[in-house]
Formats: C-alpha cells, structure tokens, sequence
C-alpha cells in the first residue's frame, strides 16, 4: 500500500467515530455555553484539550457552581489516562521534539485504538489519518454547538451516548488476541466496575491499568497470538 | 482573567503535558520487554474499562440505564459483522427509544 494510502485509510476507518464525536462535539457546545464558558473559549478548549470527558467534567463543574480547582482536578483526573497511552505511542511517533510534541496531541482513545496493531506496536499513519479526523469533528461539533445548539437539540436525546460504549467494545473485540489480553480485559473491566461508586469519574480507568501487571509476565509458548498482529483497522467491518 | 478561561487554560496544558510526556520522556526508545509486555494489555484493558464505564458509570455510583440498552442492541450488529456505522446507529436509535417510553 502507498504512503498516502494509510493516511486514507486511517481517515475511512474513523469514519464512524468521526460521526459520534462529532455529535459529541456539539453536546459539550451546547452544555459550554450553558455553564457560561462563552463561545471562543469553549472552541479553544476542543482546540487545545481535545479530551471529551475531560471538558463535559469542566462544563458541569463550572455550570453547577464548582470553583476554578475543583474543574481542574476532575478533568486532570480523567486525562491521567492519557500519561500510559502517550508511553505507549511514543516509539511510534516520528521527527524532532516539536514534531512528536504535536503527534502526541491526536492521540485519544479512539485514534489510538484503531491505530493499534498489537504487540504494543502502533501504525503512524493510521493513528494520524484517523486522529486529524476526529480532532476537526470534534472542534467543529463544538463551533456548531456554541453557534447552533438551540436549532440542534441535546444529541443524547438521539441515544448519542450509548454510541461510545459501542463503538469501544468494536474496538475491544479487535484487541482480544489471545488469552492474556481476554484475562488483562476482564480484569481491567472488573477493577472499573468495583472502583467506580469509591471515586471520582477518571480513577477507575488509571485503576484498570492494574490489570496490565498480568503482561509482567513472559508469554508462555501456547499463549501464541491468535491473529496476525496487524491494526484492528484491518479487523473493522 | 474569567473562570472559565482559567480552566480552559489550565487544564488545556496540563493535557498537552500529559499527552506529550511520554514522547518527550521517552523519545523513539524501545521499552524494555516486561515493561512492554505490561503496555502491550494497555488497550485492552483501556477500551475493557471504558466500555463499563460509558455504560453503566455515573458519579460515585453505577447505574442502569438505556445506554446499557444500547450496548445489549449493538452486539447484534457486531456479531453479524455489521458496517461499524449500522452498529452505532442501532446503539444510538435503541437508547433513544427506550428514553421516548
């Protein structure tokens, strides 16, 4: 496949989650202007943060009255995870500080997933293809929100948010290739489950990461991939 | 300087730090093998977690509610093979019926 056509196909395979994220997108537009956030702050904050739950937290607690620190923390809290995901990436990104620096910032759960080939190995183009896809969704869900959420209508009325929970376990269903990484999920899923109703909205996913201890391990000789490691775009219908 | 535009400008570099430390820390080094043993269960586990808590996640508690619906819904798709955007809009359409009951 050519140079130019990984990129292509990183932008085709994200096509649906360009959709949910771009109505996910004009929800926080909408929720941003009515914490009074205003307009151009709310779209430099999807310029710049590009985390979903991590702007939704800032617009509830500011919009129900929380102070400046409490937004913060809860929206660090949620990001955290992206401190394991940025390591996880890290060898795959290419060029100079700078360079890596803004490579580093498409990366959310999304692009990093579908960019993902297993064995921790990551495909550059896909995770870039896919990633600029969704940033402009994103960025522009949010303008259209601000602009025209009273026209629009809260998405989640459309069942936009049970779109995600979808969407991550096509993602999921991609990863399991072999026993270890099905062990390493339900783990992962039950320490979210048991963690949830003890702490704030992000701990239960740095939480999960404990399940990755089971990867400490070496793999024994029948723990053999169950698929060519290749990205799960390959895998996606 | 407001508030909001406070929050905006924290918690946009505090993510940009976040997002980019590993990166700048690491740079193209190849981690070691149990270290990349451990990251190589990252996404599993990761999209393992973000599935329950997308669906069944609130603040400090877990609920059920259409989204679970939904979820329950798009395994059918999924099992089938479905183009992702079918899966998505049975998810979607699902909850959104089951809130208009």
């Amino acid at each position: 496949m050519g140079f130019w056509a990984r990129y292509r196909k990183g932008i085709r395979v994200a096509v649906p989650f360009a959709v949910a994220v771009g109505a996910f997108g004009i929800s926080f537009g909408v929720l941003a202007r009515e914490a009074g956030i205003g307009s151009i702050a709310s779209v430099v904050m999807s310029a710049t943060t590009f985390a979903g739950s991590a702007q939704f937290a800032v617009a509830s607690v500011l919009g129900t009255g929380g102070g400046v620190a409490a937004a913060c923390i809860a929206a660090l809290l949620l990001n955290a995870r992206y401190g394991p995901i940025g390591m996880s990436v890290a060898p795959t990104l290419e060029g100079g500080r700078l360079k890596r620096l803004v490579e580093a910032q498409i990366v959310v759960d999304e692009s990093w997933a579908l960019s993902n080939r297993g064995g921790g190995r990551f495909d550059r183009q896909i995770l870039i293809g896919a990633g600029t896809l969704l940033y402009l969704s994103w960025v522009l869900g949010t303008t259209l929100g601000v602009l025209a959420g009273n026209l629009i209508g809260d998405p989640n009325k459309l069942g936009m948010d049970a779109a995600f929970p979808a969407l991550f376990l096509a993602l999921l269903v991609g990863q399991i290739r072999s026993r270890r990484a099905a062990a390493a999920a339900v783990a992962g899923a039950a320490i979210a489950l048991v963690v949830t109703p003890f702490a704030k909205p992000g701990i239960p996913l740095i939480a999960a990461c404990l399940a990755c201890v089971i990867g400490w391990r070496r793999p024994r000789r029948q723990d053999r991939r169950w698929a060519p490691a290749d990205t799960i775009a390959e895998e996606l219908p | 300087m407001s508030a909001a535009w406070a929050a905006v400008v924290i918690v946009g570099a505090a993510t940009i730090g976040i997002k980019s430390a590993g990166a700048m820390l690491l740079g193209n080094r190849e981690l070691p093998p149990r270290i990349g043993g451990m990251i190589e269960l990252l996404a599993p586990v990761m999209l393992a977690a973000l599935v329950v808590s997308n669906t069944f996640g609130a603040d400090h508690k877990l609920v059920l509610d259409p989204r679970a619906a939904g979820l329950a819904a798009a395994t059918i798709p999924m099992a089938l093979r479905a183009p992702l955007l079918v899966t998505v809009i049975v998810a979607a359409a699902t909850a959104a019926i089951i809130r208009l009951i």
